[in-house]
């Protein structure tokens, strides 16, 4: 019957009866950081390296500490951009999938140009955008648009196309209606597919947001990454990365919480023979 | 079925064909699919197509289901013309088609949900008949959880939810290994005897087409034709034995003798 994958059932078996094995505990992903650090902040006090090169995870630790009511409140400006245009990248983008997979002309006619136009470098229209929508939220939420947009759609459409012929006969010869042919049958199929282009997309909102900040803003963790740089403190720059990094990482594992509710068939298992 | 005593004699056609043709136009140009088809089947008749692959069986399947249109002729469904995808009607394809997403039980649900039908009634014919071809335990599994013969059974039980009069079967246990394919043979007539239906089955293989049916159709490749019908005069129900009945064996024999005279087996001798 159904097995559930489990991250510490794939725990290798020997770790169990070696004398290592209370390390088990925690994910072995966890020693690996734990040992790089412990390396890093020993290698900084030994070559005596200088602070505005490269500072002790020590230091970072207290640049944090030290700055988080800053931090936090420039996190809280780089969020709203990712998530405000993570949002408006899906409205936008899954209705448009729907309409690309039935409407012939919608598929002639705008589908070449998404997938001809994903491989222009959005950042690299950043500058513009700042010289178009100023130096407000807008531009860095077009950006994320931009970004988060195209594996949505391209996944998306895939999805919705991955229908069986099979499957939509079957559709048919029940009686189904249009309607009921999307919600019961090609939605379905297609949400592997959908939140695949989902997942992709957190990643590039999060980019998108830091990389127009870094081009034209007052506020956010690029602009704090881009001040902190132009004084030399490292740490700074380091705490703000630091904070990134924990808001892209909760962000994509939010999404892969919310796939596994809304998918839950495929996080299961064959387990049963005849 | 056509052995019970009295449904013989007021049999009356339940399928009607005639004259039926189907022509797909490809980059290769034409290709005659089928041509000139006659066929009538009796109400509550289980009726093989039997041929060669690419004589058209799966054809005559897509058109008698209205999925495809007919290039000329005339079918006739109970006193229905078909011209558009027939709802009326069952299907079963050589691959389950199961939905992924749903446990077994939901799939045979979703016949219910979308002829709308009422709930309660309908789950419990659901899961009565998962439980005749025993894979009630199983209700609650995933297709992915479910071997080969389970999920082909799963999608056999939703065909059948809403009672449908007419059940066209297309290869369906083509993909299977042989002994759950007797198996499942085994589960398809009595669940046809259970449920009063007329059948078109549509396989490659003689001994199948001779143990389950009462006519088998043999049809002869390019342009697919229709090429002779046999009569299967076997008791029902049929039991496994009946392979053994000197009578299935020249049935067998006959139709084999027949692929051989239209060069679909070649011997070397």
């Amino acid at each position: 019957m159904a097995v559930t994958t489990d991250a510490a059932d794939a725990a290798p078996v020997t770790g169990s009866r070696s004398p290592l094995r209370y390390l088990n505990v925690v994910s072995p992903a966890v020693w690996t950081i734990v040992i790089g650090l412990i390396f890093w902040e020993a290698m900084v006090r030994i070559t005596n390296a200088p602070v505005y090169v490269i500072p002790a995870p020590s230091r970072i630790a207290v640049e944090l500490y030290k700055y988080w009511p800053r931090l936090l409140v420039n996190a809280g400006y780089t969020l709203s951009e990712v998530l405000l245009g993570f949002v408006l990248a899906i409205l936008i983008a899954v209705p448009l999938s729907v309409l690309v997979t039935y409407s012939r002309v919608a598929e002639r006619a705008i589908y070449p140009l998404i997938v001809a136009t994903q491989s222009i470098p959005k950042v690299a229209l950043a500058p513009l955008l700042i010289a178009w929508f100023g130096y407000g939220m807008l531009p860095k939420v077009v950006i994320v648009v931009l970004l988060a947009f195209f594996p949505i759609v391209i996944n998306s459409v895939v999805g919705l196309k991955s229908s069986s012929a099979e499957m939509l006969y079957l559709a048919q010869s029940m009686g189904a209606n249009g309607w009921q042919t999307f919600w019961k049958f090609r939605l379905p199929q297609a949400l592997p597919y959908v939140f695949a282009g989902f997942k992709l997309a957190t990643v590039l909102s999060v980019i998108g947001a830091i990389v127009a900040e870094f081009i034209g803003a007052d506020r956010g963790l690029g602009y704090l990454i881009v001040m902190a740089g132009s004084n030399f403190d490292i740490a700074k720059q380091f705490a703000a990365i630091l904070v990134i990094s924990a808001i892209g990482m909760t962000f994509f594992a939010i999404l892969e919480w919310v796939e596994r509710l809304a998918i839950p068939w495929k996080t299961t298992q064959d387990a049963t023979g005849e | 079925m056509s052995d019970v005593p009295g449904i013989d004699a007021q049999a009356t056609a339940h399928v009607n064909i005639s004259r039926l043709s189907k022509t797909f136009h490809g980059r290769k140009g034409e290709v005659h699919a089928l041509k000139d088809i006659d066929l009538e089947i009796r109400r509550g008749e289980f009726i093989s197509i039997l041929g060669p692959s690419g004589c058209g069986k799966s054809t005559l399947l897509m058109l008698l289901s209205g999925l495809i249109p007919a290039t000329r002729g005339r079918i006739e469904v109970g006193d229905k013309v078909i011209t558009e995808p027939n709802a009326d009607i069952g299907i079963v394809f050589q691959q389950d088609v199961l939905l992924e997403w749903r446990s077994a039980l939901q799939n045979v649900m979703l016949q219910a949900e979308i002829r709308k039908l009422p709930v309660e009634p309908a789950r419990e014919r659901a899961q009565q008949l998962l439980k005749m071809v025993s894979i009630g335990d199983f209700e609650g599994a995933y297709p992915k959880e479910l071997s080969g013969g389970m999920r082909q059974r799963v999608s056999i039980c939703r065909t059948l939810l809403h009672k449908p009069p007419l059940l066209l079967m297309d290869e369906p246990f083509g993909a299977l290994d042989a002994m759950t394919r007797d198996q499942l043979q085994l589960d398809l007539l009595r669940l046809c005897a259970d449920n009063a239906m007329t059948v078109m089955f549509i396989t490659l293989s003689i001994p199948e087409a001779v143990f389950l049916s009462d006519r088998v159709v043999v049809m002869s490749p390019r342009p697919g034709r229709i090429e002779r019908i046999i009569d299967i005069d076997l008791p029902r129900p049929r039991r496994l034995e009946v392979r053994d009945d000197p009578k299935f064996v020249a049935y067998t024999h006959e139709l084999t003798e027949i692929f051989k005279s239209l060069g679909v087996f070649r011997e070397e001798n």
